[in-house]
C-alpha cells in the first residue's frame, strides 16, 4: 500500500488535471509526461495542461472487472483522442454503454477511480463523459 | 427602493452585528454541480410506506464514482471558468460538507490540486451541517475583505445520506456549489452586508462512526430552522435598513419545500421572490450545497441592480445571512459554465434498488 500511495501522489498532476507536456523542440503535445519526446526523441521539460476535450477513438465494455474495480462493473473503457493529439485510455462515465459511439465528443471529469478496502486511500483521477454543454469551452 | 449606497460601506467599530469587510467584496465567479441520477419520492414511499409520495418530487443522487470531492471539483471548475482568473490566484479554498470522503484528510487539498491552485493557499474543510458552505463563504469574504488575498473560494457540497425509511431519506441529496470571492470592482454580485447567528441547538447530529444522522423530529422546526433563519434575516435587514420589498429574490435554506415557503412568508417575502432559488422539489436537500445552489440558480437569471437575500441554516445550529446586489459584469460571465437548470435537466431516473447500490447501502461481505 505504501508504494501505491506514493504512485498516486507522484502522478497527481496528470491524474487530477491532465498535466502533460509540450515538446520545446518540435511542439509535440505529450501525455502522459515522459523524459523523451516520442516524436523528435529529444528531452522534454515543459509542462502543459491539456484541455480535457477529445473524442472516442474506440471503446470496450468491461463485464468482468479486475480487482478493485468490481464495484463499478459493467463499465466502459475507451481510447480517447484528445484535441491536442495524444491518445489516452480512460473509463467513460455518466453514459450507458448502448449510447456510446466512436467519434463521440467527450470531456474530462475527475472521479473516484478505486478504493483500497475501507481503510485505504481513495484514488481519484480522470474519466471522460459525453460533452455537457461545452463545459470549459471558454 | 431606497438608496443603499450611503450606509453600507462605512467602517467604524460598533456593536452592530452586521459584518463589514475593510474593503468591499463580492462574488467574482460561481459554479454548481448536480449529479445526473434522480430518485423519485414515490420510489421511497413504495418501499417504506406502501405507496404514495414524499415531501418532494425527487432528489439528486451521486453515481458510483462520485463523492463530495468530485462534486466540489466540478462546481469549482465552473466557478473558475466564470471568474476568469487563474486557480493559482486563490489564497484559500474551503470545502464545507457533512459528508467528506475521509474522516481525516482534507477534501480541500484534493480540490486545490485538481484546480491547479496549489501550493500557496489556505485549504481546509468546514463542518456545520447544512451551513458549512455559507460559513466558508463568510470566511472567504474575510480573507478578501481584509486584504489578505484577492481571491478565495468557498464550496458547499454534500452526498447526504438519510437512514433508510427515515423521513430524511426522501430529501437527503447530492450536489454542490462553489463561489470565488474577490474585490467588489470585479464582482458580478457585491455584498451589501452579512451577518452570522449561532446558538447551541441540538436538532440534528451524527455521532462519530455512525453512518446515518439522527434528529429531533419536530424540534428541527421552530427552535432550529425557523428561529435561526428568521432571527438572522431580520437582524440583517434591520441593520442594513432594508425590507423584504427591497429584494427581487430571497434564497433560504431548503430542507424541503414547505419550510422555506413558510419562513419566507413570515419574513414578508412573496412566492415570486423565492421561486427561482427554491430547488428542493427537483433535487432534494443538498445540505451544505442547498442554499448556495439556490443562490447560484438566481445568479443564472438575475439582472444588474437586482438584490438578493441569502440565508442558510445549519443544524446545531446557526444561520448566515447575506445581502447581494448584482452588477453589470454578470452578463459577460454567466454563460461561461453550465447553469443550474442545465444540471437539473440532465436527469436519469433510478429506482430504489439502483439507489441502494449507488449509495453503498448493501452489505457486500
Amino acid at each position: 500500500m505504501t508504494t501505491k500511495v506514493a504512485d498516486d501522489w507522484r502522478l497527481r498532476g496528470q491524474r487530477y488535471r491532465l498535466e502533460g507536456e509540450r515538446c520545446e523542440h518540435c511542439g509535440e503535445m505529450i501525455f502522459p509526461p515522459r523524459d523523451i519526446c516520442p516524436a523528435c526523441k529529444k528531452p522534454t521539460k515543459t509542462t502543459h495542461t491539456l484541455s480535457g476535450r477529445g473524442e472516442v477513438y474506440t471503446y470496450s465494455t468491461v463485464l468482468s472487472a479486475p480487482q478493485g474495480f468490481e464495484v463499478y462493473a459493467p463499465y466502459t473503457v475507451a481510447i480517447i483522442k484528445l484535441e491536442e493529439g495524444p491518445m489516452i485510455t480512460a473509463q467513460l462515465t455518466d453514459v450507458a454503454s448502448a449510447d456510446i459511439e466512436i467519434g463521440m465528443p467527450v470531456e474530462m471529469v475527475t472521479r473516484r477511480i478505486r478504493t483500497q478496502g475501507d481503510d485505504g486511500p481513495i484514488t481519484y483521477g480522470y474519466k471522460f463523459r459525453p460533452v455537457f454543454l461545452g463545459q470549459g469551452a471558454e | 427602493m431606497k438608496d443603499l449606497k450611503e450606509p453600507r460601506l462605512e467602517n467604524s467599530v460598533s456593536d452592530s452585528p452586521i459584518m463589514k469587510p475593510d474593503r468591499p467584496v463580492g462574488i467574482v465567479g460561481y459554479g454548481t454541480y448536480i449529479p445526473m441520477y434522480r430518485l423519485p419520492s414515490t420510489e421511497i414511499a413504495r418501499v417504506w410506506s406502501g405507496g404514495g409520495r414524499g415531501p418532494i418530487k425527487e432528489k439528486a443522487v451521486a453515481g458510483l464514482d462520485e463523492d463530495t470531492v468530485t462534486i466540489a471539483i466540478e462546481a469549482a471548475r465552473n466557478a473558475v471558468s466564470r471568474a476568469g482568473i487563474e486557480a493559482c490566484e486563490l489564497r484559500a479554498i474551503w470545502v464545507g460538507s457533512e459528508s467528506p470522503p475521509y474522516a481525516v484528510k482534507p477534501s480541500s487539498t484534493l480540490v486545490a490540486e485538481a484546480l491547479g491552485a496549489t501550493p500557496y493557499l489556505l485549504a481546509a474543510d468546514i463542518e456545520f451541517a447544512c451551513k458549512a458552505g455559507s460559513e466558508a463563504l463568510q470566511s472567504a469574504m474575510g480573507i478578501v475583505g481584509s486584504g489578505m488575498g484577492d481571491y478565495a473560494m468557498a464550496i458547499g457540497a454534500d452526498t447526504a445520506q438519510g437512514r433508510p425509511g427515515d423521513v430524511l431519506e426522501y430529501t437527503a441529496a447530492s450536489g454542490g456549489t462553489a463561489f470565488i470571492v474577490g474585490p467588489a470592482e470585479r464582482a458580478i454580485a457585491t455584498c451589501l452586508g452579512s451577518l452570522s447567528y449561532a446558538t447551541d441547538t441540538p436538532d440534528f447530529w451524527r455521532r462519530a462512526h455512525q453512518h446515518y444522522p439522527s434528529h429531533g423530529g419536530r424540534f428541527t422546526g421552530e427552535p432550529a430552522y425557523f428561529h435561526h433563519i428568521q432571527s438572522s434575516a431580520t437582524a440583517l435587514m434591520e441593520g442594513l435598513g432594508m425590507a423584504a420589498s427591497d429584494f427581487q429574490y430571497a434564497v433560504l435554506h431548503q430542507p424541503n419545500v414547505k419550510f422555506p415557503a413558510r419562513v419566507a412568508k413570515r419574513l414578508g417575502f412573496t412566492q415570486s421572490q423565492i421561486e427561482a432559488g427554491l430547488l428542493s422539489n427537483l433535487i432534494g436537500n443538498t445540505y451544505a450545497g442547498a442554499a448556495l445552489t439556490g443562490f447560484s440558480a438566481v445568479l443564472d437569471i438575475a439582472k444588474p441592480g437586482d438584490r438578493i437575500l441569502l440565508v442558510s441554516f445549519g443544524s446545531g445550529a446557526g444561520s448566515d445571512a447575506f445581502a447581494w446586489e448584482i452588477t453589470g459584469q454578470i452578463d459577460a460571465r454567466r454563460d461561461k459554465a453550465p447553469k443550474v437548470q442545465d444540471y437539473i435537466n440532465r436527469r436519469q431516473e433510478i429506482d430504489y434498488a439502483i439507489y441502494t447500490r449507488y449509495r453503498g447501502k448493501l452489505m457486500m461481505s
